[in-house]
């Protein structure tokens, strides 16, 4: 199947264009629709149909097990790994089923990139960290990698701190430090939409402070699709933001209409902090 | 400041130590004295091996077989220390042994004398370093040769062919084991699908109960002749069969610890090398093995100690020839087998009792020896990975 699927969810998508800037009418870069997840008999999301702008930063929010984890991980087809897990409905991304037979998903990584809740280098120096990831791709000159490596950190706003130390072991840095470097090392095989999955979860506010900058800065070069369980960091950083219960897309709107005004009463409890 | 009286009577309760827990303190101790024995056991050992080969390593034993002959009529007149020292006896021995049995024996060097063969060769220390570690010219040579012939008039103790025997075997079986199981713990942690994997496993992990008695009749009667026809040498039993054998009991050990190291590298790992377009083989050899290769070195030098341990399967399989060739379809014969199959047979205390000792304790050595310097390998292995400075 390689019809767009686009029209379907237009309609919920021309609510987006009133609200926010950024090329209007431009169709999402993202769209799912009717996506149904389940884990064996568990249902993880229900009938999930949204889009994700280019160039923006979409938050998704909601309380522990709402399966906006499970969502970002059907963008990059993670949940592949995982035994037992069936998908119905679909996924595309710039038009094209994702799940379907002739996608390479390795091709699709590349694209798509993922930064995890706990930061995870590898067990090698913070050079070959980077390295690996562009040798796989396909990057084979060392004045090229050095290049790239260096142009990546900056970009991860790390490299003043690590350019004395690039050959050592990547498990010497601060947690904060380790986040940057994996946010460097996705960036570096230049994908196109880099998918956030509680990024800044496990760490320190100046480390989460510098981190959101981080985030502010690349959306003018990535589509980026954060998770996250800090409301005030979707508040912060997100242009658009879509609210998530129990497996259900409860609301999606422009993050500054879900956090003043939302339409439903569930989002509403939700950002002010009367549950979740 | 004075605690009121009540307060600190109840706080005297915190000054209880051990008492207030006794079931607790008395099972920590008494795990602390089965580690302490287990320590004290490998020491003993140590000292046993040790003591039984020590002459042989200090040079002081003699298995010359010319030397002062005293006639048994002059027993009388030496003092009792000296019959003792000219009959080889320990102080007990000597205790027990009646006149007529000291008679026999000096009457038995006489004899032995008498019969030694009149060339050069029966003057020679044959338990002396030099003949046990470099080739000699016997009498009967035309040239210069390194023997183990330790049942013979001119008993020979040249260890080179047991050592080459150990060596060449226990490579063979590296060779064939190390890379089957490194690739098999590779395959079950990384690839396979979980219900391959709950076969596979415990079928590999199965080999490790297999008796090497077993394993060793498995290779003299179906695997000699198998690999004799698909290879055609000579020897029915040699070092290649016999290290093939010995690889199936290795394989078991260095697979499951390699797969443990393998699976205990976080997942994190593979999913950040797959969330960036490897393809699970690629995440698995580049990102994985590196970050497991301590646990991985570990593996292979047990296997190695087992491999040089094992004594049974070559016993069987190896065709015990202690013949110097570095051919692997020769046969052969290891230092393991050679005590097993020698040690019954040796009078105790006696120069082949002794070098039998010594080659033990050689064995034990380079066991150490290779497990200490692995373990510092490892080591500093784990804290370059870690980013801590060694």
């Amino acid at each position: 199947m390689t019809e767009s699927i686009a029209p379907k969810v237009a309609v919920e998508f021309d609510a987006l264009d009133s609200a926010e800037p950024n090329s209007p009418g431009a169709p999402p870069l993202i769209l799912t629709a009717d996506l149904s997840l389940f884990y064996g008999k568990n249902q993880a999301l229900k009938n999930i149909s949204l889009g994700v702008r280019e160039k923006v930063v979409t938050a998704f929010i909601g309380p522990s097990g709402c399966g906006k984890s499970t969502l970002l991980r059907c963008f990059n087809r993670m949940n592949d790994l995982i035994d037992g897990v069936r998908t119905e409905g679909l996924v595309e991304i710039a038009g094209q089923n994702i799940n379907s037979r002739e996608v390479d998903v390795i091709e699709l990584r590349k694209r798509v990139g993922m930064v995890f809740q706990r930061s995870n280098p590898f067990l090698k120096s913070i050079y070959e960290n980077i390295a690996y990831a562009l040798r796989l791709h396909g990057t084979k000159s060392k004045s090229h990698l050095d290049d790239i490596i260096e142009k990546s950190l900056r970009q991860a706003a790390l490299w003043e701190e690590v350019k004395d130390r690039l050959h050592t072991s990547a498990l010497g840095l601060s947690g904060g430090q380790q986040q940057r470097l994996c946010i460097a090392r996705a960036i570096a095989i230049r994908p196109e939409i880099i998918l956030m999955d509680e990024p800044a979860s496990a760490l320190d506010p100046i480390a989460t402070a510098k981190i959101e900058e981080l985030i502010f800065d690349l959306k003018r070069d990535f589509t980026i699709v954060i998770v996250t369980h800090n409301m005030q960091q979707a508040a912060r950083i997100s242009d658009f933001t879509a609210f998530f219960y129990l497996g259900e897309l409860i609301e999606y709107d422009a993050t500054r209409k879900i956090f003043t005004n939302p339409a439903k009463k569930q989002t509403e409890d939700y950002v002010t902090g009367r549950f979740g | 400041m004075q605690l009121n009286t009540s307060t600190s009577r109840t706080w005297l309760a915190i000054r209880r130590g051990h008492r207030a827990r006794p079931a607790e303190w008395l099972a920590e101790k008494l795990i602390f004295l089965v580690s302490l024995s287990a320590i004290l056991t490998v020491f003993l050992i140590f000292i046993f091996v040790g003591r039984e080969a020590l002459p042989i390593f200090l040079g002081k034993m003699n298995s010359s077989l010319v030397g002062k002959v005293i006639p048994p009529e002059e027993m009388d007149k030496l003092t009792p220390e000296a019959l003792r020292k000219y009959l080889d006896l320990t102080e007990a021995q000597f205790k027990e042994m009646d006149r007529e049995t000291m008679k026999l024996l000096m009457e038995l060097k006489v004899e032995t004398a008498d019969e030694a063969p009149k060339d050069k060769d029966a003057a020679v220390n044959t338990t002396a370093w030099r003949y046990l570690i470099f080739p000699y010219q016997w009498s009967d040579y035309e040239k210069p040769v390194s023997i183990w012939q330790p049942i013979s008039q001119i008993p020979k103790y040249n260890i080179a062919p047991l050592i080459i025997g150990s060596i060449k075997t226990t490579l063979i079986a590296l060779l064939f084991s190390v890379p089957l199981a490194i690739g098999a713990s590779i395959f079950v942690s990384q690839l396979a699908p979980v219900r391959l994997r709950e076969i596979i496993k415990p079928a590999i992990e199965l080999l490790a109960g297999v008796p090497s008695v077993v394993l060793g009749f498995f290779a003299l009667i179906v695997m000699a002749s198998v690999l004799q026809d698909i290879f055609g040498y000579e020897s029915r039993l040699n070092a290649f069969v016999a290290g093939i054998a010995l690889g199936l009991a290795v394989i078991p050990v260095v697979f499951s610890i390699s797969e443990d190291a393998l699976t205990s590298v976080p997942r994190s790992y593979t999913q950040a090398a797959l969330a960036l377009g490897s393809s699970r083989w690629e995440a698995a050899w580049k990102i994985v093995l590196p970050a497991a290769l301590p646990g991985i070195l570990a593996a292979v030098i047990l296997g190695f100690g087992r491999a040089i341990g094992e004594t049974m399967v070559v016993l069987m399989a190896s065709g015990n020839a202690s013949i110097v060739s570095w051919n692997i379809f020769d046969s052969t014969r290891t230092i393991t087998a050679t005590i097993a199959a020698e040690v019954l047979e040796a009078v105790v205390g006696g120069p082949h009792y002794r070098m039998l000792f010594m080659t033990g304790a050689l064995l034990f050595l380079v066991t150490f020896v290779s497990n200490l310097v692995s373990e510092i390998v490892i080591h500093r292995l784990k804290h370059r990975m870690e980013g801590k400075v060694a």
